[in-house]
């Protein structure tokens, strides 16, 4: 096992992981800001990818196609926001995880029949598909690097987004009492629309980034939504440092399982049984992760409001 | 009192359409309504169990499929070791396959509710929204373990080529298969009427309302709640063991979190907390999927509208549509 392999699935890790984070990232404003639980999310990421993969089909350029993902994300949140999650803010959550599955199943199938059943290809723009060396032998896809730096400005954006502007002043307000600054005059439904069409960008661009990765299909948003909620979970829901925290964590954990489980347990097994049960452990290394981050801290590593 | 006598009625009405449709599908020979029925019956069974921990406990369980699953991987792989004469287990101890029903049932209520323990001891720790997220996380735990284990062929499953037998009874008879399932059914929903009704539902109630009173006076609400909370799997696990030898085919998708929603939606759909509410629901899922499935390939499009509707507007599903307010929360 080389220098360069480990420094490979660390960049594999971190590389989930930013990506984890700009999903989660999203996920948790709403939840802090209108205490609502949107298993949606993952469908938005679905119409990023999507829009995404179709634009850039029709006019050849990648990053156009970003944008329209983007603005296709942003606008189905604000629509879907104003026609079904306003609704839901005054409910229990088990009325929004209902409502929120029913619209799973409603863009799922309206996507299979605007954009067919089989799956779009979205290629890596042309001058990124290439690799850069590593420090020790093999190379690097440079795609994933701009994924990991997509990341690290989306963190860096939000951050200075909710510290240092005046809607993330009324985000912050909103997160600690909302009748409070409606009182002082913010239009809170402009304020909540905005703040959901914002998280839905994220997970748009999510979807776009990653779906150059894989094939852009109907329920691509529902595993990566899974991971997403395992990943607000730990970091403590509602809070952006702990989905930060809880994606690299989940990241690292995730990838370097895969890596290298199977090889612990090929110290002990036949190699035919250490591959499987490697492959197992690997997919409940997160569950476990989280579980045991729980029995330490219930409410998440960073609990808000608490 | 004259609501509650309503949905009394109402009741018996529910138990006797679900026991009229497959009677006269058999009248008229139609064996495939025969097999609708029995899977609503199942379902509804499903349901029943969720309802305990949703219902009754206030525990939004968003990983039932996770019960569900393992009771029909129970009974699946037990029946699969009987048909191929091997061993399930040779250490500790030797366990053969079987596929004796009373075996497959206990083996599966008994998986569903050793795992519900583990997960329901840590998950209860927690409550609302993390509650809701953790039992999920954990459902796709082992959902994700069952499609990588090679060793009951992952993700695409195990056929079964035989139904387990009962003493006196032919279980590959549809019509019996189904009273069978009819007769579980209305066995867990007395099971519930009697569990709510006793002092330990009386104290369920309680931890559902303010853990705080509860706990206030004398009875600590956490093992209360793990204890229906096991309780409910177990009926759930049980459900999943028919599900699987009604359909001869046991695969991960009776794990993955589609179905933990769908079991959520038979609750909501016939009302949260009705004891019969669960039938409802199912029957209502079932005949929607068959009828818009019957008009279009995007049944789903449309379910996912009427079930928005259901939730946006009609409150307290059917039975609180039809038989008015009964709870006092």
């Amino acid at each position: 096992m080389s220098a360069a392999f480990i420094f490979e699935q660390l960049l594999n890790s971190l590389q989930l992981g930013v990506m984890l984070f700009v999903m989660a990232a999203g996920l948790t404003l709403v939840f802090g800001v209108m205490g609502l639980i949107n298993l949606a999310h993952g469908s938005l990421y679905m119409v990023g990818a999507f829009f995404c993969a179709w634009v850039a089909g029709e006019t050849g350029s990648f990053w156009v196609g970003l944008g329209a993902g983007l603005v296709a994300a942003a606008a189905a949140g604000a629509v879907i926001e104003m026609l079904v999650m306003r609704r839901l803010y005054d409910r229990d959550h088990l009325d929004q995880v209902l409502a929120t599955f029913s619209l799973i199943l409603i863009f799922n199938e309206g996507t299979r029949w605007v954009f067919g059943a089989q799956p779009l290809y979205l290629d890596i723009p042309a001058g990124l598909a290439t690799s850069v060396p590593l420090p020790g032998g093999g190379g690097y896809p440079l795609y994933r690097l701009v994924i990991i730096g997509f990341g690290i400005a989306t963190a860096v954006g939000l951050y200075l987004l909710i510290s240092r502007t005046r809607l993330g002043m009324q985000i912050r307000a909103g997160e600690s009492d909302r009748e409070m600054i409606g009182a002082l005059g913010v239009d809170i439904n402009t304020l909540y629309t905005l703040v959901f069409a914002i998280g839905a960008m994220l997970a748009g661009l999510a979807g776009a980034l990653v779906g150059a990765l894989q094939s852009v299909e109907v329920g691509m948003g529902e595993p990566v939504l899974i991971l997403a909620f395992v990943v607000i979970v730990i970091g403590g829901i509602g809070s952006i440092k702990g989905a930060l925290i809880g994606a690299i964590l989940v990241g690292l954990v995730d990838t370097l399982g895969r890596a290298f489980l199977h090889k612990l347990f090929a110290l002990a097994l036949p190699p035919a049984e250490a591959n499987g049960y490697g492959a197992a452990m690997a997919s409940m290394a997160i569950y476990l992760l989280m579980a045991i981050v729980l029995a330490w801290r219930p409410k998440g590593l960073f609990p808000v409001n608490a | 009192m004259l609501e509650m006598r309503n949905e009394t009625y109402l009741n018996v009405g529910i138990a006797l359409l679900l026991l009229a449709v497959p009677l006269g599908a058999w009248v008229m020979d139609e064996s495939y309504y025969i097999t609708v029925a029995s899977r609503v019956a199942i379902l509804a069974l499903a349901g029943v169990g969720l309802n305990l921990a949703l219902g009754f406990g206030g525990m939004v369980s968003f990983g039932h499929a996770a019960f569900f699953g393992l009771g029909g991987y129970a009974a699946g792989v037990l029946s699969h070791h009987a048909f191929e004469g091997s061993v399930f287990l040779n250490w500790p101890v030797t366990i053969d396959g079987s596929d004796a029903t009373l075996t497959l049932w206990f083996a599966a209520i008994l998986l569903s509710g050793a795992v519900a323990a583990i997960i329901g001891m840590i998950s209860l720790r927690t409550s609302g929204v993390y509650f809701i997220m953790i039992t999920l996380a954990f459902a796709q735990m082992i959902y994700y373990l069952a499609i990588s284990l090679p060793t009951y062929n992952g993700e695409d499953g195990l056929p079964l080529y035989l139904r387990s037998s009962l003493p006196g009874l032919d279980m590959s008879d549809d019509l019996t298969f189904f009273f069978v399932c009819y007769a579980l059914l209305l066995l867990a929903i007395f099971l519930s009427v009697r569990i709510v009704g006793s002092r330990f539902g009386a104290a369920l109630e309680c931890a559902r309302q303010n853990e705080t009173r509860l706990s206030a006076i004398g009875i600590a609400p956490y093992p209360v709640k793990l204890t229906a909370f096991v309780f409910s799997a177990m009926i759930t696990g049980l459900a999943g063991a028919l599900f699987v030898e009604l359909n001869g085919f046991v695969s991960p998708s009776i794990l993955s979190w589609h179905l933990s929603g769908e079991i959520m939606i038979f609750v909501i759909l016939g009302g949260v907390g009705r004891f019969y509410g669960p039938i409802v629901g199912a029957a209502l899922f079932i005949v929607l999927e068959t009828v818009i499935g019957g008009y279009t390939e995007r049944w789903q499009l449309f379910l996912g509208i009427i079930l928005l509707g259901v939730v946006l507007f009609a409150r307290g599903g059917v039975i609180g549509l039809l038989a008015g307010k009964a709870r006092h929360d």
